[in-house]
């Protein structure tokens, strides 16, 4: 049974990839986890939905105003982007550069409407996350438990 | 490193990092196991996992989400940290402003990251000095070989303090042998940084390394206070008349010596160029950098660049001279044929690097930072006697140097700054302007020295060239050396020398225009010698590059124009290497770098004084090459020059207002060039 788990997850991660949501960066996450630290990545992701919402706040704000910063939306995104990048969250990671170009060449319309396409990446990546998490939780467990230490 | 001190009070990862490396013996079994890593990114995603990255590598970490908080830490735990990771973005302090402080005060490596990746970023990354650039999202791989910058950095100090040691030892060969890179690293710290940096040419010394580490003086911290009474005493001497030894007069601190003072003077020139000169032309300065990533030339150049114009900018060098040295720069970007034109070549040299210059001061000052860096290891330890030995050659050089030029155009540049006996006079004051002044009273032995600057450029040889040229030559020929260094290929190691090359750039920059206003005949005593060199370089080439291979040549690391004339080896490869650049044809940038490296060494021996003064500075490269390598004396006369930036610096502009007076100050003495960047 533990390894119908354990099978279901390493599919829920591979689909997760396969889906373009996560690139190497995950694994790296990953790779650093150790008996020491066994939820890293749970834990970077949670303090990453935790600060990231505030970004995406002032950034909303931003786009509220008349006339548009450019400057200031170009720094708000470019913190947002090496946040997201660091955590492997590869299709916000490319909303985030489109984002940035129109920034560049001051496309307020353009800008808009990718933030429109980040803010939906950003919600179902977390979603997709959480439930990731939520069954490597009760993967893990059994697994340690089995594991003679 | 003091791993021992867990004495990083800031260190969160105390616990972890409490490995057996505890005290200085355990470091060095266990190195890089232990680095102290200072990270600081005010994102706190990126700083939790960063964290992780190197603690898994073994190293101690500490974390810092703001700029003034670490600077704080740096300063009160002098010794506590190895190296600096920091991000470009931060809202309180822009990235590079950390990286110019802590290369001032702190003289440590710094590794600057972020999720911009564009060119010009990085560019200003580099000239601002920062020994690597990395691009988020960091990996652990990145992080793994992060040590190598301290090693390096320690090696160039150590270098130059111990001219025994072989500078040239090349970073594959640290890497090697990593006790005794721990037992680098570790005295690195304590160490000299001044001497380290002039890593020594000579290869066969490399084993001297483990020796050397229980050498290895203490680290100079320039705290806030100490640099305080530094700039008073330079104010109150005047920056034009502020020379190491007075300066230390002045400041009468117990326990600093005249290297750590000159090393620091040529950082803080180019940091004070860097400020005045920063309007200009850094646009040109840039596209020059990034173009030639791969060809030291363009280094050399920008940093010329950066110098003329700073120069141009000070009034020191009048418009129509930094066109004509650009001009020059850039004909010997080109890296002439053997043609003897000299002058042309050094004409092109500027020209090429005239380019560069464009780019403003404050790529200038960056790459001098950066190339002062190079220097430091270059020129500031040239003993009095190299220097002696360094005119000698200087002057027999100055045959050669006409040779040379043709040779190597970018040798030229260098050579008419060195030329001068004295070259080694504090740069600081040559750079401000009195380059070009000195350049034709260098002439005859800058031939040499640049030569030197010209062939050595390309590769390492530029840092080198620079530190021989200005220090024991001619004055005026370093300056050319390092102009040339930047235009020089300098493919990776390049940047080091440029450092250095910035140095020695701005000293050349005087000479340049003389020279290229009298048709480059700047050292006209050069020219011929630039002549001889270049036949001379050219048969060698072959032998440069074997000279290469031996000698660990650092260029890289210009711990090679530490100055120690024995350099030899390392200051023949590079000078090989610029002059192969130029007129060979098979750049043997291999063989330049391991010249550079030995660039540290400074030609202790000038044995060949001769040799090395005639071949110009493309000669000398060549020179180098062939035969240098077993004449340790041409190295002497390359190196001496290129040994402490400072020295080379003070020695061109001591060329050019032909004072001649070159002090063996001239060594940065663990300046490193990336400390310079203001």
């Amino acid at each position: 049974m533990e390894r119908n788990l354990h099978r279901q997850l390493a599919n829920m991660k591979k689909s997760l990839f396969d889906q373009g949501y996560l690139d190497e960066q995950f694994i790296q996450l990953e790779e650093l986890q150790d008996a020491a630290n066994p939820n890293f990545v749970e834990e970077v992701v949670t303090m990453y939905y935790r600060d990231s919402a505030r970004l995406i706040q002032n950034i909303d704000h931003a786009l509220e105003k008349n006339p548009l910063d450019f400057a200031k939306l170009d720094n708000y995104m470019h913190q947002f982007k090496g946040s997201s990048c660091s955590i492997g969250a590869k299709k916000l990671k490319n909303e985030c550069t489109q984002f940035k170009e129109y920034c560049e060449t001051g496309n307020g319309e353009g800008c808009k409407r990718t933030f429109q396409q980040v803010k939906k990446e950003y919600a179902a990546l977390k979603k997709k996350l959480e439930h990731y998490f939520q069954f490597a939780r009760q993967v893990g467990p059994v697994e340690k438990a089995c594991r003679p230490k | 490193m003091n791993l021992g001190g867990l004495q990083a009070v800031k260190s969160m990862s105390v616990p972890s990092s409490s490995l057996s490396r505890k005290s200085g013996d355990g470091v060095s079994d266990q190195f890089p196991a232990g680095l102290r890593v200072l990270v600081v990114d005010d994102d706190p995603i990126c700083l939790l996992i960063l964290e992780k990255m190197l603690k898994k590598c073994l190293y101690e970490v500490t974390k810092c989400n703001r700029a003034e908080l670490a600077l704080n830490y740096l300063r009160e735990n002098k010794n506590g940290y190895d190296i600096v990771i920091s991000d470009v973005h931060m809202p309180d302090m822009d990235g590079f402003k950390l990286l110019e402080h802590v290369g001032l005060e702190m003289d440590l490596p710094v590794i600057m990251m972020s999720a911009d990746d564009g060119k010009k970023v990085v560019m200003k990354g580099i000239t601002h000095g920062a020994v690597d650039y990395l691009i988020k999202p960091v990996r652990i791989e990145a992080l793994k070989n992060i040590w190598q910058h301290v090693v390096r950095k320690n090696k160039d100090e150590y270098k130059g303090k111990d001219c025994e040691q072989t500078g040239s030892v090349e970073d594959g060969e640290q890497q090697q042998k990593p006790p005794e890179d721990a037992e680098y690293s570790s005295s690195a710290n304590e160490g000299n940084w001044k001497n380290s940096k002039k890593r020594k040419d000579e290869e066969d010394e490399a084993e001297e390394r483990d020796d050397t580490s229980s050498l290895k003086k203490p680290r100079v911290v320039w705290s806030v206070e100490l640099h305080q009474q530094f700039v008073t005493a330079v104010n109150h001497l005047g920056l034009d008349k502020a020379v190491p030894k007075k300066i230390l007069e002045l400041m009468n601190v117990p326990g600093l010596t005249r290297e750590n003072v000159a090393s620091h003077l040529q950082k803080y020139r180019l940091y004070l160029r860097r400020l005045s000169g920063v309007s200009q032309h850094q646009n040109g300065l840039n596209n020059a950098f990034m173009g030639p990533t791969d060809a030291t030339f363009g280094s050399m150049s920008s940093f010329n660049g950066i110098e003329l114009q700073a120069l141009a900018s000070s009034g020191q060098l009048p418009p129509q001279s930094l066109a004509i040295i650009q001009a020059a720069a850039l004909g010997r970007a080109t890296n002439k044929s053997p043609v003897p034109v000299p002058l042309v070549d050094q004409r092109n040299l500027f020209s090429f690097e005239s380019p560069k210059l464009r780019f403003g001061e404050d790529s200038l000052l960056n790459n001098n930072s950066k190339q002062i860096n190079l220097l430091h290891g270059i020129p500031t330890n040239m003993e009095p006697k190299q220097l002696a030995t360094l005119h000698q050659s200087a002057q027999s050089l100055g045959n050669l140097n006409m040779q040379l030029q043709s040779q190597s155009s970018q040798s030229g540049s260098l050579l008419t700054q060195r030329p001068q006996s004295q070259p080694r006079t504090p740069l600081l004051n040559e750079i401000n302007g009195s380059h070009v002044s000195t350049l034709p009273s260098s002439l005859g032995q800058p031939i040499m020295s640049q030569a030197l600057p010209s062939s050595v450029l390309p590769r390492n040889g530029i840092e080198n060239v620079r530190g021989g040229t200005f220090g024991s030559v001619s004055q005026p020929s370093s300056a050319l050396d390092f102009s040339v260094n930047h235009g020089t290929e300098f493919p990776g190691n390049s940047f080091p020398l440029m450092s250095n090359s910035g140095i020695p750039i701005l000293t050349s920059k005087g000479m340049l225009q003389e020279e290229v206003k009298s048709e480059m005949k700047v050292p006209r005593g050069y020219l011929p010698n630039y002549d001889t060199f270049d036949e001379l370089n050219q048969n060698r080439t072959q032998d440069w590059g074997v000279q290469t291979d031996g000698s660990t040549f650092d260029v890289s690391q210009h711990s090679n124009l530490q100055g120690s004339l024995d350099v030899s080896p390392s200051i023949l490869v590079q000078q090989g290497f610029s002059s192969n650049l130029k007129s060979e044809q098979s750049r043997n940038i291999p063989v330049s770098k391991a010249t550079f490296a030995v660039g540290d060494s400074r030609a202790g021996n000038i044995s060949n004084p001769s040799q090395q003064l005639n071949s110009s500075p493309a000669d000398i490269s060549q020179r180098i090459k062939a035969e240098r390598l077993p004449n340790m004396g041409f190295q002497n006369t390359f190196f001496p020059e290129q040994f402490g930036q400072d020295d080379l610096m003070s020695a061109l502009l001591k060329q050019q207002e032909g004072t001649g007076a070159v002090e063996s100050e001239f060594g940065f003495d663990g300046y490193h060039l990336d400390n310079l960047p203001v």
